[in-house]
């Protein structure tokens, strides 16, 4: 084995590469320019309020809004009169939750939805246990997946909602909504069935008629619009009912008061219309890019473990545990690049990521996860160089690493008697 | 979160990097060993002074965990090499946290670096003993 420095690296960066690089198109996005060319009328030219509807201010607005609804509407295949707009996913992730709960708690009270999903979705599970609710948390397969079989086994006469997302944020996995609604529908087809669609809608093939989806949650960011801009898609054949969470002049038919923020809904249709004229070719050119780096990375580092199915992934995702070298660190070692890391250190909790636990990764390999998100503007160039920064850093991370050089002299980390903190 | 400028220096050009275990001239009875920590935690240091008339002759670690574990130890072994046993061990966290400018969130990467001296010490104590 060559022996690596210890000490810093150097790495050239490639003509037409500029730092600092987004791979965290997890997170969030660029606005696309495209999308911002089409809001910009709308902060000081046609500023009316959508409700005012007794001058032309307001009717411009409104048209905007109503042609964005189709467009969002139509990246899903349903109808623009179901679109509930918010201010972003994790509102409707709770008015999604919180809405039905209430309004069919006649019905049962019992939820189900997966541990890996997003905190949005299991935070407000938790606060509906409180109020007296039912939550089953499955534990997904170790490669991330939710099986049919799964929900349906945890389905009761009692249960109202599962909860399953599209594609999950940290390992990119997708799941197959589409088998899931129609077990849940086979079993009891008064069962609502929700899905945070944020991470994959925009990016793989999504229809709420092939997912016999009731409630679909949205955000305008990941698919290369604007913060601050969401919406819950209700299905209205047959109705579906939601009581509201916030209350007030009774905007969006009853389900969501407040202004409409006519820019950003503008913004958000624009990035949907974009997003599903674009993403065919979109998701190969940006699969090739994710392959490139997996290749790149894997083919010159020994002990690499990518974390969830790489089968049923999202295009742009990788997220890969570096063995003995500790995330945060490395994550300083790409400081120009911009990555995440399921470790503990980077986290507000100190606790490694909840997501890699439910698939049941160790804390020692999840402290080593990175999270690469690959976009639309990001080029082959930047992923060249972000593999050989990479390999680099590993190289010498582990260096410094005793776990590294133990692990090379054939001990068994497992059995030594370590000093927990 | 931000660094300090000496965090990142150590973390760039940490210091004393290795081990004594494969150099011929280094006896092993002369090496105390510190391995402190755990791989579930997300951080091991291993840290090893070399004892030369009761001094600490050389000082080499290891350290798996984040930027400040290792700018953490990589400091360590700077401070405690030429000092008595005993001025090693009276070296407390504080006095890494001071020198590295570490935020509360990180306090732990220094006690985890004193607690590496300390073990190092005992190991060689031990050695000695026997």
């Amino acid at each position: 084995m060559c022996a690596a420095t210890a000490s810093k690296i150097e790495v050239t960066v490639p003509e037409g590469v500029k730092l600092p690089i987004f791979m965290d198109n997890h997170s969030t996005t660029a606005v696309d320019l495209r999308v911002v060319h089409a809001m910009l009328p709308f902060f000081t030219q046609h500023y009316g309020n959508a409700a005012s509807r007794n001058h032309v201010f307001g009717w411009t607005a409104e048209a905007a809004v109503e042609a964005a609804r189709g467009q969002i509407a139509a990246l899903i295949g349903g109808d623009a009169k179901e679109i509930v707009i918010t201010s972003g996913a994790t509102e409707a992730n709770n008015l999604a939750l919180k809405g039905a709960a209430s309004f069919y708690k006649k019905q049962g009270n019992h939820i189900i939805t997966v541990e890996t999903e997003h905190k949005s979705v299991i935070d407000t599970c938790k606060r509906l246990q409180r109020e007296g609710y039912g939550v089953t948390y499955l534990t997904p397969r170790k490669d991330g997946i939710v099986t049919p079989e799964m929900i349906t086994d945890a389905m009761t006469e009692k249960t109202i909602l599962v909860s399953v997302m599209l594609a999950n944020n940290e390992i990119g996995v997708v799941q197959d909504v589409n088998a899931i609604g129609a077990a849940i529908k086979a079993k009891n087809p008064k069962c609502l069935f929700h899905t945070d669609a944020v991470q994959g809608a925009g990016k793989i093939p999504f229809d709420v008629e092939k997912a016999k989806a009731d409630l679909v949650s949205l955000s305008a960011h990941k698919m290369y619009g604007p913060k601050g801009i969401g919406a819950l898609w209700v299905r209205r054949k047959p109705r579906v009912r939601i009581d509201p969470q916030i209350d007030g002049g009774g905007h969006e038919r009853g389900m969501r008061s407040g202004t409409l923020p006519v820019p950003l809904i503008v913004g958000f249709g624009k990035a949907a219309e974009l997003a599903k004229e674009e993403m065919h070719d979109e998701a190969i050119r940006l699969a090739a890019l994710r392959d490139r780096l997996y290749k790149g990375i894997t083919s010159r580092l020994t002990e690499t473990y990518v974390n969830g199915s790489m089968e049923h992934r999202l295009p742009g995702n990788l997220n890969i545990s570096f063995a003995f070298v500790e995330g945060e660190s490395l994550l300083m070692a790409l400081k120009d690049v911009a990555v995440s890391s399921g470790s503990a250190c980077t986290s507000a909790s100190l606790e490694p990521s909840y997501v890699l636990r439910a698939l049941g990764v160790g804390d020692e390999l999840a402290h080593t996860s990175i999270r690469f998100g690959i976009g639309r503007f990001n080029t082959e160039a930047e992923v060249d160089y972000v593999i050989e920064l990479v390999v680099k850093s590993v190289e010498r991370l582990r260096a410094l690493s005793p776990l590294w050089e133990m692990h090379q002299d054939g001990i068994d980390l497992n059995s030594i008697q370590w000093t927990p903190h | 979160m931000a660094y300090s400028d000496k965090v990142i220096d150590h973390y760039e050009n940490p210091r004393n990097v290795g081990t004594f275990k494969n150099e011929q001239d280094v006896d092993a009875s002369e090496v105390g060993t510190g391995l402190v920590g755990a791989p579930a935690c997300g951080d091991v240091m291993r840290l090893e002074i070399r004892v030369k008339d009761g001094l600490i002759a050389d000082a080499k670690f290891k350290t798996f965990g984040c930027g400040s574990a290792i700018a953490s130890s990589s400091l360590a072994t700077e401070m405690i090499k030429g000092m008595t046993l005993d001025q090693a061990a009276q070296i407390s966290n504080t006095k890494i946290v001071e020198e590295l400018n570490l935020p509360p969130v990180k306090i732990h990467c220094s006690v985890l670096a004193e607690d590496a001296i300390k073990a190092a010490i005992d190991d060689y104590k031990k050695k000695q003993a026997k």
